[in-house]
């Protein structure tokens, strides 16, 4: 190989290279790598000592590996070797591996150290500079400690280089960033500033942002680098676009140069120098004289260099915030490109004027452009863009247009990205308190905001709401007319129903006047929502129903019996219950005064700040959030909210003027009982808890995470009915005590279950059934959990299983009888002992029968136990498996079905259902890649089965070949049939 | 203007090249790539070049088949960061001679060496594209036996048939039918035609 050596590439690299790009396949990829990976080792362990070339050769591989994805464990002392090498190439490629690969805590750093500060002092001015690159790549504490002293000395040093000044300067702002109190300030401070006038346009550029990092540290110290920054900027400014040469970059001069002294600059405050201050005055004027000439290129490199320039210079205007006249042109200039064909400079001129319009010497020539900016926000495509409209919206609002701006916020949600939703609601909200001329506009405000946008309403917003209904009586009437009139709509979000069962237990008196709205009225409108609403829901309506009965005594009998109710006063969520038991006391024992006294209407806040401008200031920080992380932010924010600024609390509400010690507040406090918004209507959450496992497959928890399609399939009561007689197959015919036949969607269900073992069998609107099962050789357990989702007992519950004709004979199914009664929002549990006699094809049915509020109800599911469930999987070479394959010739022990596709063929996904299915899944056993094979034994009493399984996808034509075959013919049938189904 | 890191990747969503300007775990690294990848690919051909991502600005651009992909800081300038991107891909482009994503597939290093000469601790070091191809051409010229010094090496791997390809290609010629059907689809699919980076926006 010495031959090629001579060149500059690598001829087994290159090789090795494409190699890697010819492998057809992920693993064959990985094959080729873990290849060479050996090679390499046992090149480098020989005894033959390599020469440099195969080290750098080797080296190299291992980079490239590594940056293909592969972990590196080793060679890290062949790269350290390299270092020393006095050719150039072996000596950079060693110092390439140590930056990408050598993290700064390793082992080899004092090696490493040993290795730069040879080449440091080597006065070789490329050497040195390959180290320099090195410690300004990895930038380790080891490194700052053995070189932060040497550095300021080559970077100041009369005889160093330009391209190794360059270089140190990078170098030492690097190690001041990782280890600031190890770079000293000296006398090389002074000299350093002084870099600022260097000749060599190269060394001003490094050294500017070195100096830039001091001086925000050390703002004093660097004082003088302001006058300075603006002689080059000026020299800069004014020259001719051919003056400098290089470093004009399409017609514009040193535009890198440029933008970083204007962000010097923007260090310190505006100059108190007359004359600095003057010239810097006109150095600005210049630019954006410039952004009106005519360009002088077409190309966009052109125009960005340009306006890059533009940009960095108004955000000093900015920072200055002094200068009217320059801020006025800075904004028209930003006005113009509000309608620039550019969608980037749409972009920066929406941002820049953010911060433009917290000015007050522009906060008016901003509001000159809302009607472009609300264009923006109706018709840019590009959502990010439409988020910076928002985002200029909310910063140029004040009293003369907030009713426009939160008009146009408000429309824009209804169709805005959920990404944004939730600061949209925060912002909306903020606006329409700040500016509320009139409350009922607030309250108007808020209420659509919820209805518009209920699930990003987050526990801020609505308290705020009530907090300042509470505070204001001219406002109280109105509230309770408009949330009354809001809870008429068929399905509205459990938000709306909060504030309303709050305010109405309030303020319901003001409008009980009208017969339409009559105390009764009113509450048979709060207590219709009550079934559909989450825990802390309730809570907080059992305390609007206690007030009702303080302010309209005459509903006292009916919401008596409400509270009597069972589900109420032995809910099994004890917080519920104990509401339920203590205001239905209250309620008979307390005289009609003390009651008033107890109940009285809520005392006035105490003013503060609004928690949703802190809300709004904490999700600023993060930038985009995803969804799931606002969820936590929700919680979190909830329970901030809950110690330190408690909102209007519900415990507070029912105890408000009753002077109970603390500990009792607490106790009524749902605070302490459930995270308040934590689960909001969860219809299928009772067993999210036994169910972690079982994955996003289980139906009705992926409905769930479905936040904002809640409301829309919120069930109406005629639908509740109908599902559950639908089980009972015909209207008219009068519920029969005998089992029902099998759901329709019974086999449906089954095959949800082939491949897993637990999750959600079924569920209606009354009912969930979930399941969690395990198997060892032919016996099996089974744990099904019935929930209650309605808040009514079922009584006479009782289930059956049965295995009906043949099946008998094979399954052996064993339990014991349930409880009878399953209170509402309870669950119960029930295990099965399965054994298999010999294999099976049918499913043993699952009858259940309960009455339910009367009715009685009768269903029947298929249970999923299947053959498969008694799988071991085994394990067998490509051999061994091709022999027996052979063996199981017969025509009757192969089943084979071809079909098409009716889930992802993503190769993780099958793969994971293959494993769920319980067989084995064999690896470089089949010639094809694509395919997959399997081999298992099924375990029965009597005897075992052997299967195998060959799975063939043709993602082309979407469609699968499925062969078994198996030491039984029936069992390679019903395997066939169960995984058609699958796939 | 600190840059945070480059990530220079494929259309198909390979990544070709990293450079990290701040300490960061392998782990983070590849999580990171791994949502940046989707997030920027999502994107449509005429939307912004600039994203707020978690606290970071994303500045990228497509160049033919690879996008290069910036981070920065909050008050970093998103219009010199781009323009920052394209002086490295003429950078490149200088030096490889219409550069395409194959002399950055086989010339990782190289593309390594030029770039630190360009950006160092995620700052501009160098601007000017003169003094950039200068300091690696000195390098090249201190190779053990400075004989060769035209960066492609493919002259001496014509034994292997890929590189013959990807050496006719670059040069502009199709390749031969029959080179073509035996070169496997692998490297077709993934690198596509090496077009020139540089001829979307003619600079060639």
């Amino acid at each position: 190989m010495p031959a090629v050596s001579k060149g500059d590439g690598m001829r087994g690299l290159a090789v090795f290279i494409s190699d890697i790009r010819n492998c057809k396949s992920k693993e064959a990829e990985i094959k080729r790598i873990n290849k060479e990976l050996a090679n390499i080792r046992s090149k480098f362990k020989g005894d033959k000592a390599l020469d440099g070339y195969s080290k750098k050769k080797y080296v190299c591989k291992l980079l490239f590996i590594f940056l293909l994805g592969h972990d590196i464990d080793f060679g890290h002392m062949e790269a350290v070797n390299l270092l020393s090498s006095n050719k150039y190439t072996e000596k950079q490629i060693g110092y390439l591996f140590i930056s990408v690969l050598v993290n700064s805590n390793s082992e080899l750093i004092r090696l490493i150290n040993n290795a730069i500060k040879n080449d440091l002092s080597s006065r070789n001015p490329t050497f040195m500079c390959l180290a320099l690159h090195c410690i300004a790549n990895v930038g380790s504490r080891e490194m700052a400690e053995a070189f932060a002293s040497e550095i300021p000395r080559i970077l100041v040093a009369g005889d160093t280089m330009d391209s190794v000044k360059q270089s140190a300067a990078l170098c030492l702002l690097r190690l001041y960033k990782t280890s600031p109190d190890l770079v000293l300030m000296g006398e090389w401070t002074s000299r350093v500033v002084h870099l600022l006038n260097d000749q060599h346009m190269g060394v001003v550029t490094a050294a500017i942002s070195l100096i830039t990092c001091l001086s925000q540290k050390n703002p004093d110290e660097f004082k003088t680098c302001v006058s300075l920054a603006v002689s080059r900027l000026s020299r800069i400014v004014s020259s001719a676009s051919t003056d400098l040469q290089d470093y004009t970059y399409y017609f514009v001069p040193a535009p890198w140069l440029s933008c970083k002294l204007l962000r010097l600059l923007q260090c310190y405050p505006p100059p108190e120098d007359g004359a600095v201050k003057g010239r810097l005055v006109e150095c600005l004027e210049t630019i954006l004289n410039k952004a009106q000439e005519p360009p002088k290129s077409k190309k966009v490199q052109h125009s960005n260099a340009k306006n890059a320039i533009l940009f960095e210079a108004i955000s000093l205007i900015i920072h200055y915030d002094s200068e009217p006249n320059l801020l006025v042109r800075a904004c028209n200039q930003l006005g113009q490109f509000l309608q620039h064909r550019e969608t980037n400079l749409r972009y920066l001129a929406l941002e820049s004027m953010c911060t433009l319009a917290s000015s007050e010497f522009s906060h008016e020539a901003v509001k000159t452009h809302i009607e472009t900016v609300i264009n923006a926000l109706k018709t840019e495509r590009d959502v990010s863009v439409r988020q910076r409209a928002a985002d200029l919206l909310y910063a140029m609002c004040d009293r003369s247009n907030a009713k426009q701006i939160v008009a146009e916020m408000l429309s824009y949600l209804e169709t805005a990205d959920y990404s944004i939703r939730e600061e949209m609601v925060l912002k909306v909200a903020i606006l329409a308190e700040k500016y509320a001329v009139d409350y009922s506009w607030y309250v108007d405000t808020i209420l659509n905001l919820i209805r518009i946008a209920g699930d990003y309403v987050s526990e801020e917003v609505w308290y705020r709401v009530i907090q300042i209904v509470i505070n204001r009586d001219d406002v109280q009437g109105y509230a309770a007319k408009t949330v009354f009139e809001a809870l008429q709509a068929p399905a509205c979000h459990e938000n709306m129903v909060k504030v309303g069962g709050y305010i109405l237990g309030e303020f319901g008196n003001l409008i009980a006047g009208d017969p339409r709205s009559s105390p009764l009225v009113q509450f048979n409108l709060l207590h219709s929502k009550f079934h559909l609403c989450s825990v802390p829901t309730r809570a907080l309506l059992l305390s609007a129903y206690i007030k009702f009965i303080n302010l309209f005594p005459e509903t006292k009998p009916t919401i008596q019996e409400v509270l009597r109710c069972d589900s109420q006063i032995r809910n099994s969520d004890v917080e519920l219950q104990q509401r339920a038991v203590e205001y239905l006391k209250l309620s008979s024992i307390a005289s009609t005064d003390v009651l008033a006294t107890v109940l009285e209407e809520m005392p006035p806040f105490p003013e503060r700040e609004s928690s949703i401008l802190a809300k709004l200031k904490k999700k600023k920080g993060p930038g985009a959030v995803s969804v799931t992380e606002l969820e936590d932010n929700k919680r979190e924010g909830g329970e901030l909210n809950g110690s330190s600024d408690r909102g209007p609390d519900i415990a507070a509400m029912a105890a408000s003027n009753a002077s109970t010690p603390s500990p009792s507040a607490d106790l009524l406090g749902i605070r302490s009982a459930a995270p308040v918004g934590a689960a909001p209507t969860s219809a299928g959450s009772l067993l999210v808890d036994v169910f972690s496992e079982a994955g996003p497959a289980a139906p009705s928890l992926a409905v769930n995470d479905d936040g904002f399609l809640r409301d829309l399939e919120q069930p109406t009561e005629a639908s509740d009915a109908l599902l559950v007689e639908g089980s009972g197959d015909s209207d008219s015919a009068p519920p029969s005590e005998d089992p029902a036949a099998p759901l329709s969607e019974a086999d449906e269900l089954l095959n949800k279950f082939v491949c897993k073992n637990n999750g959600v069998l079924f569920e209606n609107q009354l009912l969930q059934i979930g399941i969690k099962s395990e198997y060892r050789q032919n016996l099996g357990r089974m744990y099904l959990f019935y929930g209650n989702k309605t808040s009514v007992q079922f009584a006479s519950f009782s289930t059956t299983v049965t295995c009906p004709g043949e099946l008998q004979s094979q399954l052996n199914v064993q339990t014991k009888p349930v409880e009878p009664i399953v209170e509402g929002g309870a669950q119960i549990q029930q295990v099965l002992n399965i054994e298999c006699l010999t294999d099976f094809s049918d499913a043993p049915l699952l009858n259940i029968k309960f009455r339910y509020g009367g009715a009685l109800q009768n269903l029947t599911l298929k249970l999923p136990v299947t053959i498969n469930k008694f799988f071991q999987p085994t394990e067998m070479l490509s051999h061994d498996f091709f022999q027996r394959w052979k063996q199981l010739s017969q025509p009757q022990q192969e089943a084979q079905k071809i079909f098409k596709a009716n889930h992802s063929m993503d190769t993780e996904v099958l793969k994971a259902k293959l494993l769920g299915l319980g067989m084995a899944l064999l690896d470089n056993v089949d010639p094809n890649p694509e395919n997959y094979v399997c081999a298992g034994v099924i375990q029965t009493k009597g005897q075992q089965v052997g299967c195998l399984l060959r799975l063939e996808p043709n993602a082309q034509a979407q469609m699968y070949r499925l062969t078994l075959r198996c030491s039984k013919d029936s069992v390679s049938r019903r395997l066939c049939e169960l995984l058609a189904q699958q796939f | 203007m600190t840059m945070q890191f480059m990530l220079l990747f494929s259309r198909q969503g390979k990544l070709r090249l990293q450079k990290w300007y701040v300490p960061l775990s392998d782990k983070e690294k590849k999580k990171i790539t791994r949502e940046l990848v989707q997030t920027v690919l999502a994107r449509k051909p005429k939307m912004c070049s600039f994203l707020e991502w978690r606290d970071l600005k994303i500045v990228y651009k497509r160049y033919a088949s690879l996008y290069f992909c910036c981070a920065i800081e909050d008050q970093d300038n998103e219009l010199i960061t781009l323009e920052i991107i394209h002086r490295y891909v003429e950078l490149l482009d200088k030096y490889f001679g219409s550069v395409c994503e194959l002399d950055i597939i086989f010339n990782f290093e190289k593309a390594y060496f030029i770039l630190d000469e360009f950006l160092l601790g995620g700052e501009a070091q160098e601007t000017s594209k003169k003094n950039v191809l200068k300091a690696i051409e000195q390098a090249d010229l201190l190779q053990e036996d400075a004989k060769v010094s035209a960066p492609s090496f493919f002259f001496h791997i014509s034994s292997a048939l890929t590189c013959m390809l990807y050496h006719r290609m670059s040069n502009g010629c199709p390749p031969t039918h029959g080179e073509e059907s035996k070169c496997t689809n692998y490297v077709l699919q993934e690198a596509e035609t090496p077009r020139s980076v540089l001829e979307e926006i003619g600079l060639t």
